[in-house]
């Protein structure tokens, strides 16, 4: 069977409807593209046929392209790459340039044929660009109507003629916001944003085609660009309006992206050039940039780690096989601070009904209100809808009384980070919770296995490591205790696909797998303070990395005594074996000032009366002057990936990761751990083991023991092998 | 090897870059022509001994399109024998125009040139010819463009050159001019600009203010702040390209920058030959000229390099040179000059520059050739080296040695 289905109605209109079989989402493959080039072939050639609707068969228009096709195309030779990823775009060019021409004949004065995209539900992607090679475009105004093209947020841009026709359509402003941002828009913003023509009832898409194209006059079967005069809407980019649009938008995105994303250069300059040239000239531009990119490796990365492992995760790949997959109805929250109550929001949006404790009703009753407004910001920013926002709420109940506890299926336990709280509210709860019910902990840095010490059921006592703020930080650290049971593993990643949450699973170690890797990035970035490395140069650095924030921005927000604290517990914890580190140095210094972070409006930044970040603080560097011959970028870059690199590969080694896959989008998703590179491990891969391993050699001897080269690169250095085998 | 010699230099006074500028009603191709003219005029010239008129001018659009260079010789008197070169290197478009003459002499292809420029940036705008370095995503990213007052500013921030330093730098250089205005040390090359009856359009540069003082300027905004910091933040590609650098000091305003003006020079070079066979006497041998690329981004830092590269061509030191003119482009740019070779600010721009008088991108290099030699004359100096920044990071230098 085709992907795409032809029928012929008793008004000669044609239908082209899309549904891949066997598959809930309908995907771009080649042969649907061969599938897709028959049903427009056969309409145009039908003298008859009045006009073409495309639709879907399915709830949703199309997922986009099936990006396997994409990967195993970049996995093979690169000279064929080249050559076959050229091929296969300037095919899919053909089909949608033959679709939108519509058998027109400025010669033979044969008019087009009216072409009409008509679609409901999810439309991304190629499916979009699909849309936009049509005459006319309909959209279903229900909620579940997303268009867009997200190309760039997985390292891609749209190269299905979407950026060559949305530059042409709404200019180089227009366009932006959908092809830069990647944002899927609703039916009433894809309308308004004009990257559709008209919105209408469900139930109304198709009368509401077919109307279209009885109507449809010649001149709404020519695209602009195919008629005398065209100009470009905002100018091109020789146009004086045109030139200064272009001259921000390039210093815009180079800011922004720090010039490490490979796609928005390509999508940049296929645009750009684009415009300078005749529309299929301009689609044979857009192939090439998009060739180059796939070229890229680090596109590769990009594409496997924020598509096809964080689907494969969210999809429930870690689960443990042999466990049945449960829902979370009604759950128990432990602590109604910042972390409980965000844990309330994302569980009560869930449709999870939620018993929210904590010692007084105040502290509850002020938990819940504290969900309220993140509902209310949610609807400010219309993510979130009026009715939403009341069933949310209502699903909350607060209470001081544990018995309630006595029918949920799953606790969360979001206390004070301190082991003797922690173990007094296990306990209480303990005393009102079945057997089967799955106790989970949220902590970020005290080990699962001593906390479940105090646990009368040690096989149902499971880790769940929140990241703040929860309501919008997409990770959720799952950690198996020493005697926790695959049953609550499966628990547990259930409910954190229930909240729409990506979860990775580790073991149980100190700091388990995120702060593991963050605590040394931030201490790197420290200890360059107390070598007397320039701090501008120490954040600029992190940045160019593509780190979201500096490693001394980071440590004032997450603030310097914690840190402080934790190295002092750590060292108390491992006695004998803790090494020095000269960043404790720096942080004592820094608590002794006073400069405790953004909450103290001071540390290694300043911070105005209203608690803004300003510049940095000087004063470290008076105490720790600034050496004449400051290192070079590269090395301040190198060692702050590096330091975070090895400690994913140690947690690998040490079984705390199981899998890579977890390690690169657990970083990318946990800390923002240099997505463009894949996190990591796509990290080590894109420099390459070899020198990486060179690099380590040089670090442990300069800097110390921090960078010795962990055995397994020493070995996969030897074998000449990779992480990943693209 | 043959040798380049100046026998004579002159340039007509810069206008306000305005509509309501003094020169805006005469289009480049005639203000060109008048000055080709007076300098024909002056020296009771042979035109058909020219081997080229070499132009320089930077917007090449509009009527200073199509090869102005040659507009301009039809337009003049002189011999339609003689060809016409427009050339485009930025700022220093007039200097350029001079060391491609100089060069030819020097190589024997020809025994007299006329070199010089023209800008009307009141009637063809600055930028009006676009420019792929700053709107073609693939070249701005990998140069990591800015505008040149970002780069002006990325100078006083990296060089720690301060607001203050700057303005008082801007004073100096109206102060200076003025004082070259009242004591006419720019008699000798100036030429009034007349209409077609010989009527007076301008006799004098009319962008200075003499009268600004340190106060005045303190109170104008930074030109560049907002482009900066804000939309699109060019600060943010500034610091990608120089990390060490937490924050832009935009400390550029119209006060110390070089101002928008129209203006044209031109420069009589000839061989020894040539001066024999006019009866005309050399003022000043080109002793060497160079240019350079350097960093685009920063950009305008080409004065530097640039004169390390002619000094050891030249095979002379720094203080072998007895004046210097260093084009005020923006005030940090000659701070950053001076603070690199250490030399006093007595040396350098003695008769103020562009940030007082102007800066008529194609012509402003022949002007302070020209500046330059005018000022050795009068105080009987060996050697002078004029030299200018140039967008896109280049830099242009010439040494001249008084006849």
């Amino acid at each position: 069977m085709s992907d795409f289905n032809y029928s012929k109605d008793k008004d000669n209109i044609v239908s082209i409807k899309w549904d891949v079989n066997g598959k809930s989402m309908n995907v771009l493959t080649l042969d649907g593209m061969e599938s897709l080039k028959t049903c427009v072939n056969k309409a145009l050639n039908d003298k008859t046929a009045k006009g073409i609707i495309i639709s879907s068969s399915k709830k949703d228009f199309a997922g986009g392209m099936d990006l396997n096709v994409l990967q195993s195309m970049m996995a093979g030779p690169k000279t064929n790459l080249s050559k076959l990823a050229f091929k296969t775009i300037m095919d899919m060019h053909d089909i949608l340039r033959v679709l939108e021409l519509a058998g027109r004949n400025s010669e033979t004065k044969n008019p087009a044929k009216p072409v009409v995209w008509a679609a409901s539900g999810l439309s991304a992607g190629i499916g979009t660009e699909i849309g936009l090679a049509c005459h006319h475009r309909i959209a279903a105004d229900s909620p579940r109507t997303k268009i867009g093209l997200p190309e760039i947020l997985v390292g891609l841009f749209p190269f299905g003629g979407g950026t060559t026709r949305l530059m042409r359509m709404l200019g180089a402003i227009g366009a932006s916001n959908i092809l830069l941002e990647g944002k899927m828009l609703s039916a009433k913003s894809a309308k308004s944003s004009g990257l559709i023509d008209e919105i209408c009832d469900q139930s109304e898409l198709e009368i509401k085609a077919r109307e279209w194209i009885l109507s449809a006059s010649q001149s709404e079967t020519i695209k602009p660009w195919d008629q005398k005069g065209f100009k470009i809407p905002g100018g091109a980019p020789y146009h004086p309006a045109g030139f200064l649009t272009f001259v921000g938008a390039s210093a815009m995105v180079h800011g922004r992206t720090k010039g490490v994303y490979p796609a928005h250069k390509s999508l940049m300059s296929a645009a750009y050039e684009g415009l300078l040239v005749p529309f299929d000239t301009a689609l044979k531009i857009e192939a090439r940039w998009a060739v180059k990119l796939l070229n890229n490796p680090s596109t590769f990365n990009m594409i496997n780690s924020l598509f096809v492992n964080k689907t494969a995760l969210d999809k429930g790949i870690a689960r443990p096989k042999h466990i049945d997959e449960t829902k979370t109805k009604k759950m128990g929250i432990l602590g109604a601070g910042m972390m409980g109550s965000g844990i309330a929001y994302v569980s009560a949006l869930a449709k999870i009904d939620v018993i929210l404790i904590d010692s007084t009703d105040e502290k509850a009753l002020q938990g819940k209100s504290q969900v309220k407004s993140i509902l209310e910001e949610g609807i400010k920013r219309r993510k979130t809808t009026q009715a939403q926002m009341e069933a949310a709420l209502q699903r909350i109940t607060t209470t001081t009384d544990y018995s309630t506890l006595k029918d949920v299926d799953l606790v969360i336990e979001a206390v004070f980070e301190n082991a003797s709280v922690k173990n007094e509210v296990t306990k209480l709860a303990e005393a009102h919770i079945s057997k089967k019910t799955v106790f989970a902990t949220n902590t970020s840095t005290l080990p699962i296995s001593d906390l479940a010490q105090v646990s009368k059921n040690k096989s149902n006592f499971i880790g769940i490591h929140f990241f703040s703020p929860v309501n919008k930080m997409n990770l959720v650290e799952i950690i198996k205790g020493k005697n926790t049971e695959d049953s609550a593993v499966g628990k547990a990643l259930d409910y954190v696909r229930q909240i729409k949450k990506t979860p990775i699973v580790v073991n149980d170690a100190r700091f388990f797998y995120a702060n593991r890797c963050i605590i040394p990035y931030i201490n790197e970035g420290v200890r360059m303070v107390g070598e007397g490395i320039e701090p501008a140069l120490i954040e600029n650095s992190a940045k160019l990395l593509g780190m979201p924030v500096g490693p001394l921005q980071l440590i004032d927000e997450t603030s310097i005594d914690l840190a402080n604290q934790i190295a002092i517990a750590t060292k108390k914890a491992l006695g004998d074996k803790y090494e020095e580190d000269a960043s404790d140095e720096i942080l004592l210094f820094m608590v002794k000032e006073k400069r405790l972070g953004r909450k103290a409006n001071a540390g290694f930044y300043n911070y105005d009366e209203k608690g803004r970040r300003q510049n940095l603080w000087r004063g470290s560097t008076h105490k720790w002057p600034l050496k004449s011959d400051q290192p070079s970028v590269e090395e301040v870059k190198n060692r702050l990936a590096l330091i975070q690199a090895l400690e994913a590969v140690r947690a690998l080694e040490q079984g705390v990761l199981m899998n890579i896959r977890e390690g690169d989008v657990g970083a990318i998703l946990g800390w923002g751990c240099m997505p463009w590179a894949g996190g990591p491990f796509g990290w080590l891969d894109l420099v390459g083991i070899e020198p990486v391993v060179q690099m380590c050699k040089k670090f442990s001897v300069d800097l110390g023991s921090r960078f010795n080269i962990p055995p397994m690169l020493k070995q996969m250095s030897e074998t000449n092998s990779k992480f990943y085998s693209n | 090897m043959a040798d380049a010699y100046i026998y004579d230099t002159i340039r007509s006074p810069r206008g306000k870059g305005r509509a309501d500028g003094s020169l805006h009603e005469m289009s480049s191709v005639k203000l060109s022509a008048n000055i080709l003219n007076a300098l024909k005029n002056r020296n009771d010239l042979d035109t058909s001994l020219i081997e080229d008129v070499i132009w320089g001018n930077v917007t090449q659009i509009g009527e200073q399109g199509g090869c102005l260079a040659r507009s301009a010789v039809l337009l003049s008197d002189y011999d339609e024998t003689v060809a016409g070169l427009s050339i485009n290197r930025f700022c220093a478009s007039g200097l350029e125009a001079i060391n491609l003459a100089a060069n030819q002499i020097k190589a024997g292809a020809g025994n007299a040139y006329i070199a010089g420029g023209v800008e009307m940036m009141s009637r063809v705008p600055m930028g009006s010819d676009g420019a792929a370095i700053a709107v073609d995503p693939e070249l701005a990213m990998k140069s990591y463009f800015v505008p040149q007052g970002i780069a002006a500013d990325i100078i006083a921030t990296e060089y720690s050159f301060s607001r203050k330093d700057v303005d008082t730098y801007a004073i100096e250089s109206q102060k200076r001019a003025a004082m070259a205005w009242s004591k006419n040390y720019f008699q000798k090359s100036i030429i009034p600009i007349v209409d077609s009856s010989g009527l007076s359009i301008l006799d004098k540069d009319e962008h200075m203010r003499p009268n600004t003082t340190i106060t005045d300027l303190a109170a104008l905004n930074a030109s560049f702040q907002e482009m900066g910091e804000n939309m699109p933040g060019f600060d943010n590609v500034a610091k990608l390209k120089y990390p060490h650098l937490e924050k832009i000091n935009h400390v550029h305003h119209a006060g110390n920058s070089s101002g928008i003006v129209d203006g044209s020079s031109a420069i009589l070079i000839g061989s020894k030959e040539f001066g024999v066979q006019t009866g005309l006497r050399p003022r000043a041998r080109i002793v060497a000229s160079e240019k350079i690329g350097s960093d685009p981004t920063i950009m305008l830092t080409g004065p530097i390099p640039v004169t390390e590269k002619i000094l050891k061509k030249a095979n002379m030191s720094i203080d072998d040179i007895d004046i210097f003119e260093v084009n005020e482009a923006f005030a940090a740019v000659v701070l950053r000059f001076m603070q690199a070779f250490n030399v006093e600010h007595s040396r350098v721009n003695v008769n103020g520059g562009a940030i007082a008088l102007g800066h008529p991108l194609g012509a402003t290099g022949s002007m302070i050739l020209g500046t330059l030699l005018d000022e050795m004359e009068r105080t009987d100096k060996q050697f002078g080296l004029a030299t200018l920044c140039v967008a896109s990071g280049m830099g242009a230098a010439t040494i001249i040695e008084l006849s």
